[in-house]
């Protein structure tokens, strides 16, 4: 089986590559790359777009069987 | 607000009635009922975003890395195995119909075919190739090739309890009409014992809602069979729980037993499912001593991008001296003054035919055990 994963470089101030350095020491993160790439996919994933909502016929019809089946007065 | 569904986007991929005809003049695979159900669950969402069964790239980053080739977390592969046999009849590019007791109940695209190494597989999501292991002895018995490919759903599968009976879509509009903004999911193989009360109601404390979400399925001998499970909690409700702040509706797949990366996959369907919570125990997903008691916690801090907040809870027991049920984070006493909520045990006493202790089990839960005639999978 291919290991291979797509990874690719990013640049960053070398006074911040140092810090992260610091701050890592005796936490679970083996690498300044493995901590930025955990913080980044936090912030990334609090930006995800928002959901499409239900059409109003959808959530009649629904709401309809929730009735039927006793879930909902 | 619910959960927003996984990857962003609740999966529909269903299609009834209009390619019935065309699936009978398809080349055809016929498939087991843990595959038709979990087609259902991707045409539904429950597995959002998958639109199919996992092609390579997905398969080996799922192994590899507990992510999807698009870097979103994904624990368990969802793939359908063939046979030599039946490859040498399918292309990729083919579509192709898959039977259920003889009825086409899906169609599916084939996007590719591919060999997979079963050891692997094993080490990596149960952390153990050893055939002691169910979900090992399980996947060892599957056919040696993968097929990967978006499927439509042209038929529901009936269903032993279609009142428990929802999907994604209705639990997400269910939630909003009753005004749960906040809402804690609760995965369970299990009759309840007061440790899994405790546990759903201290939880609830703090949400909006909670949603009981009992797995039925393929189980391993030995656990609760589902219309026991369905039963208890009926019970439970009835005598327990308000009725304006729990619901119950089931998850129709087989249990894994993988442990830490079982726990993120229950907790990805609770997400699409809509609950913005979900319950990690002791050894969640779990089975023998294959995993330490806290690993299914410890996994959660792998996945910051998980877009469902865990609510890990210690070993819970009742304490003599406490006078009621507490944990190991809050309880000062030692062992010798608890009584624990021992599945093992409940089941050893439930077997005689005894009556659990009250502050093991709700008398009238344990009254619809001790009246079934044999309420353990064999």
């Amino acid at each position: 089986m291919d290991e291979e994963k797509k990874f690719t470089t990013v640049s960053i101030p070398a006074p911040l590559f140092k810090k992260i350095e610091e701050r890592i020491k005796g936490t679970g993160f083996t690498s300044v790359s493995s901590y930025v790439t955990y913080v980044l996919r936090e912030l990334i994933a609090e930006e995800e777009e928002e959901e499409e909502p239900f059409t109003k016929e959808d959530e009649e019809r629904i709401k309809e069987r929730l009735r039927a089946l006793g879930y909902l007065d | 607000m619910a959960a927003k569904p996984h990857g962003g986007k609740l999966i529909e991929r269903v299609e009834k009635k209009e390619r019935q005809q065309e699936a009978t003049e398809m080349p055809r695979i016929n498939i087991s009922i843990d595959e038709a159900r979990d087609i259902a669950n991707i045409a539904h969402g429950v597995f959002s975003p998958l639109e199919g069964y996992m092609t390579r790239e997905d398969f080996e980053n799922v192994l590899i890395h507990g992510r999807l080739s698009n870097d979103l977390p994904w624990t368990i592969p969802i793939v359908m195995d063939v046979s030599k046999e039946e490859i040498e009849e399918i292309l990729e590019g083919d579509d192709l119909a898959l039977f259920y007791n003889d009825a086409p109940v899906a169609t599916m695209k084939i996007e590719e075919i591919y060999p997979y190494d079963k050891k692997e597989y094993a080490r990596n999501v149960y952390r153990t190739d050893s055939m002691e292991h169910p979900g090992v002895a399980q996947l060892f018995k599957k056919k040696n090739f993968l097929v990967g490919g978006k499927i439509t759903l042209l038929k529901d599968i009936p269903t032993n309890f279609p009142k428990y009976k929802l999907w994604p879509k209705e639990t997400r509009i269910l939630f909003k009409a009753r005004g749960w903004r906040t809402v804690v999911g609760f995965q369970t193989r299990n009759a309840p014992h007061v440790g899994h009360e405790y546990v759903q109601k201290t939880a609830l404390t703090f949400v909006d809602g909670l949603f009981i979400n009992p797995l039925i399925g393929r189980k391993k001998k030995g656990d609760f069979k589902d219309e026991i499970i369905i039963k208890t909690y009926e019970t439970l409700f009835k005598n327990y729980y308000p009725k304006d702040v729990a619901t119950i509706a089931i998850l129709e797949t087989e249990m894994r037993y993988a442990g830490p990366r079982e726990a993120i996959f229950h907790a990805i369907i609770r997400k699409n499912y809509g609950c913005t919570h979900f319950i990690v125990g002791r050894d969640h997903a779990g089975v023998g001593n294959f995993y330490g008691p806290y690993e299914a916690q410890e996994i959660f801090y792998e996945y910051p991008d998980l877009g469902i907040t865990p609510l890990f809870f210690k070993s819970f027991f009742y304490c003599r001296k406490c006078g009621g049920v507490t944990n190991d984070k809050i309880c000062p006493h030692g062992k010798e003054d608890r009584v624990n909520f021992s599945g093992t045990k409940i089941r050893e006493l439930l077997l005689r035919g005894q009556q659990q202790p009250a502050i093991m089990m709700r008398p009238e839960v344990a009254d619809v055990i001790l009246k079934a005639s044999n309420p353990f999978v064999e």
